[in-house]
């Protein structure tokens, strides 16, 4: 009898030893990548299993539009002195203005180095993802905020055309509104409004002027900026009254549905109108960049780091690796609805609009988005979302130029 | 010996635990937050995710700012629309509880049933509740759809309208004359009492107070600009639904309360040639008053922290239906300050502990008077 419960102990000894051996060959991947975007993820691990078949990935994903839920959880986790093995982190400031600076990151330079990618990315990329010399993180995949999705039956309908600047727009609003049409641009809530403003702050101050927001040289109260809110104003009257209570999705359907003419929406837009609502691209629906922004790429893209004091250095490397690959972008992007960040990607995997886009991708000018964490930090993307909401109801141009430029200034922009 | 019981010795054992667990988790929490809202911790970027954060003390300007700076002007709102809120939930909650507990003191047909269809609500959680409103409430959705209204004209969660708005320039003033009302009150009350230090100290007070405002008060800004704030009608419809939750709940302590009620004092008010309207008001209410009390206290604290609800509703990012606990959640782990996260918390803590602290006081004093 004594005798078995030796041999029970040696063999749950034995059990733990190995259970300790293995899992010295893990990786923890957190991320908010669930639901319509779980399969692209599930594609990247599973590349990476195949080509280390020894480790075993733990799929940390953290549900929630937009990594709402997961940013908190990372904070809190960060916070804790528990990192996670790698995450991920919107390129540009939502990544070097809250983790880089605050001296949680390795550099990856070396990285960027031995693996040749300094050529691979556009400089703008690896310009928003440096800061101080060093690059920190790994982009996986690039959006673009500022696209103008309409149906061309519906304009062909209505008469008009597609407005190339905003002046053109509000043009085309009137003519809209004349015809019956209430409210011909569709805006959603919050952050979808102020993607609006984003695409026309960049088709009024020009990439260049849109830049230097955020390095600090051009002050929000500079005239030009107050003007970019008047036309936002404007804008503003020509677009539905309830948009606050739609989703991005509710909006798009109102285009679809032909209530609405117009909708600037990122371009995850297309991946909803071909996969879930069955259109053909460019019959069913169609775009074209924002007013004004025509040569321009308004980017944001997600990507993942190595925090500092990760518990399986060498696998996250590994999976860095699996990250910037042609072969892993290729794997992750047709299925996310978005485009390679390398511009050697294979193209005959991707739809009739990633095409476009990528092709955009490789001659337009590139500017970060505000809104989506690459131009601005977190501390002043996340204070413009009340500014939008208070100037939504008063059309106070100045105010809202004097309140973004307080917010600048507490959120350290251009210091 | 006796001290030492056994008795006493395992109940000491038995509360230990949750008296360790409470003094960490809540008291010594609520003391680190307070301290953190007292800090700089997140006004700057780069230490507030450091792994060693320089964290400075800077006694009470997050408060400062949170009340007075042109950046704030959100929270100014959430706290306004947290007490119109808070009172029109009561005010719902009591009034329909206590209609649905009269019904059902009847005694209906089916009575267990409707009881269980009144209170059923309380048993889903915010978060549901808050989805399935939010789909009846929408622009295109249920209501609209049922009662053949307007979409354009009856945003019920959209709406951008402001009513009974007030500058917040005039809060020290408000404030003044109310408080200087309610010591002459309490003057008048001495007066009555015959008490004469009381009355001439708070009529003294109330004088100081009336004199302040009418002189000074005026000229006080705490902005630059004057700054309205007021009741948002896009509220009304998150208002809906918290009655529809919670409004069982009321009911079901009134209902407690009127099954408590002697069958003999409503035969004696009867006796006396009280017909049924004033047995109601002169025996029945006022017995109830306890049970009003108790259930303000509750919906009380459950309005001034809601969070989940209107999260589920409207999302994070709408200023017409933000509540002070939304922009803290924002505050601390979106915009990452988390020094004025602390500071928002610890002011909705003070506001609770105002409902509450009152509530316990006379709870206490009760006891020991039965005691």
């Amino acid at each position: 009898m004594k005798k078995s419960i030796k041999n029970a102990l040696v063999i749950t000894a034995a059990l733990g030893l190995t259970a300790q051996a293995l899992a010295a060959n893990k990786i923890e991947i957190f991320s908010w990548w669930a639901g319509d975007e779980g399969p692209a993820l599930a594609a990247l691990i599973k590349l990476y299993e195949q080509k280390y078949p020894t480790v075993k990935v733990d799929n940390a994903t953290v549900t929630g539009g937009a990594g709402t839920n997961a940013k908190a959880v990372l904070k809190t986790r960060m916070l804790g002195g528990d990192p996670p093995d790698s995450f991920q982190a919107h390129a540009g400031q939502e990544l070097t203005g809250t983790w880089v600076v605050a001296d949680r990151m390795e550099d990856l330079s070396s990285l960027y180095k031995s693996e040749g990618w300094a050529s691979k990315f556009p400089k703008a990329v690896i310009d928003l993802i440096s800061y101080k010399g060093g690059i920190y993180s790994v982009p996986v995949d690039v959006h673009r905020s500022n696209v103008m999705w309409y149906v061309p039956a519906n304009l062909k309908k209505w008469g008009v055309s597609v407005p190339k600047t905003w002046a053109e727009m509000l043009t085309t609003c009137n003519t809209l509104k004349a015809k019956g049409v209430a409210a011909p641009l569709v805006m959603g809530e919050n952050w979808t409004q102020q993607m609006v403003w984003e695409s026309i702050a960049t088709a009024m101050l020009g990439p260049q002027g849109w830049n230097n927001l955020w390095n600090g040289k051009l002050k929000f109260t500079d005239p030009k900026v107050v003007d970019t809110f008047t036309m936002y104003g404007k804008v503003l009257d020509c677009a539905n009254k309830d948009a606050s209570g739609l989703s991005w999705q509710q909006a798009t359907d109102r285009v679809l549905s032909g209530q609405s003419a117009f909708n600037i929406m990122g371009d995850w837009a297309a991946g909803y109108m071909t996969t879930t609502k069955k259109l053909k691209p460019g019959t069913g629906f169609a775009w074209s960049p924002s007013p004004g922004t025509s040569g321009t790429f308004i980017m944001l893209a997600d990507s993942f780091g190595l925090p500092k004091g990760a518990k399986d250095r060498t696998e996250v490397l590994n999976w860095l690796k699996v990250l910037g690959s042609k072969e892993g972008q290729d794997a992750f992007n047709p299925l996310k609805g978005s485009i390679a960040a390398r511009t050697d990607s294979n193209l005959s995997k991707y739809g009739a609009y990633s095409r476009s886009a990528a092709k955009d991708w490789k001659s337009n000018t590139i500017v970060g988005s505000m809104v989506h964490g690459a131009a601005a930090p977190e501390s002043f993307t996340s204070g413009f979302g009340s500014i939008n909401d208070a100037f939504v109801s008063s059309h106070d141009a100045k105010a809202a130029a004097q309140a973004s430029q307080d917010l600048a200034t507490q959120a350290r922009i251009g210091m | 010996m006796k001290r030492f019981s056994t008795d006493r010795l395992w109940s000491i054992a038995v509360l230990t635990p949750s008296v360790i667990l409470l003094a960490v988790f809540v008291y010594g929490f609520i003391f680190r937050t307070a301290y953190t809202s007292l800090t700089d911790w997140g006004n700057d970027p780069a230490q507030a995710f450091s792994l060693t954060p320089i964290i400075r003390f800077i006694g009470l300007q997050n408060y400062h700012d949170l009340f007075t700076s042109s950046l704030n002007s959100r929270f100014r709102q959430d706290l306004v629309s947290t007490l119109f809120f808070t009172v029109f939930f009561i005010a719902g909650c009591l009034i329909l509880g206590l209609g649905m507990a009269l019904l059902l003191d009847r005694n209906p047909k089916a009575e267990g049933l409707w009881r269980t269809i009144f209170l059923f609500p309380m048993s889903l959680s915010f978060i549901v509740t808050g989805t399935i409103w939010r789909w009846m409430l929408q622009p295109q959705g249920g209501l609209n759809q049922l009662f053949h209204l307007d979409p354009a004209t009856n945003g019920w969660l959209t709406s951008r309208e402001s009513i009974w708005s007030f500058d917040w320039n005039k809060i020290p003033l408000i404030t003044a004359v109310v408080v200087g009302l309610a010591l002459l009150w309490v003057a008048w009350r001495a007066v009555r009492d015959g008490q004469r230090t009381r009355t001439w100290v708070a009529a003294g007070c109330a004088a100081l107070l009336l004199l302040w405002a009418l002189v000074i008060g005026p000229n006080v800004k705490l902005l630059p600009s004057p700054e309205l704030h007021g009741f948002n009608i896009a509220f009304i419809g998150i208002i809906i639904a918290a009655v529809w939750q919670m409004s069982g709940y009321t009911m079901a302590l009134y209902l407690a309360g009127l099954r408590g009620i002697p069958e003999e004092l409503r035969e004696a008010s009867r006796v006396d040639g009280a017909n049924e309207w004033n047995t109601y008001r002169h025996v029945i209410f006022p017995l109830l008053a306890p049970i009003t009390l108790s259930a303000m206290i509750i919906l009380g604290h459950i309005s001034l922290k809601i969070f989940d609800l209107v999260f589920a509703m409207t999302g994070p990012d709408n200023g017409p239906t933000d509540v002070p606990a939304l922009l803290m959640y924002i505050t601390s782990f979106r915009q990452n300050a988390l020094a004025v996260g602390a500071a928002i918390g610890t002011v909705l803590l003070l506001l609770v502990a105002v409902i509450i602290i009152p509530y316990l006081a006379s709870q206490f004093r009760t006891q020991e008077g039965h005691a």
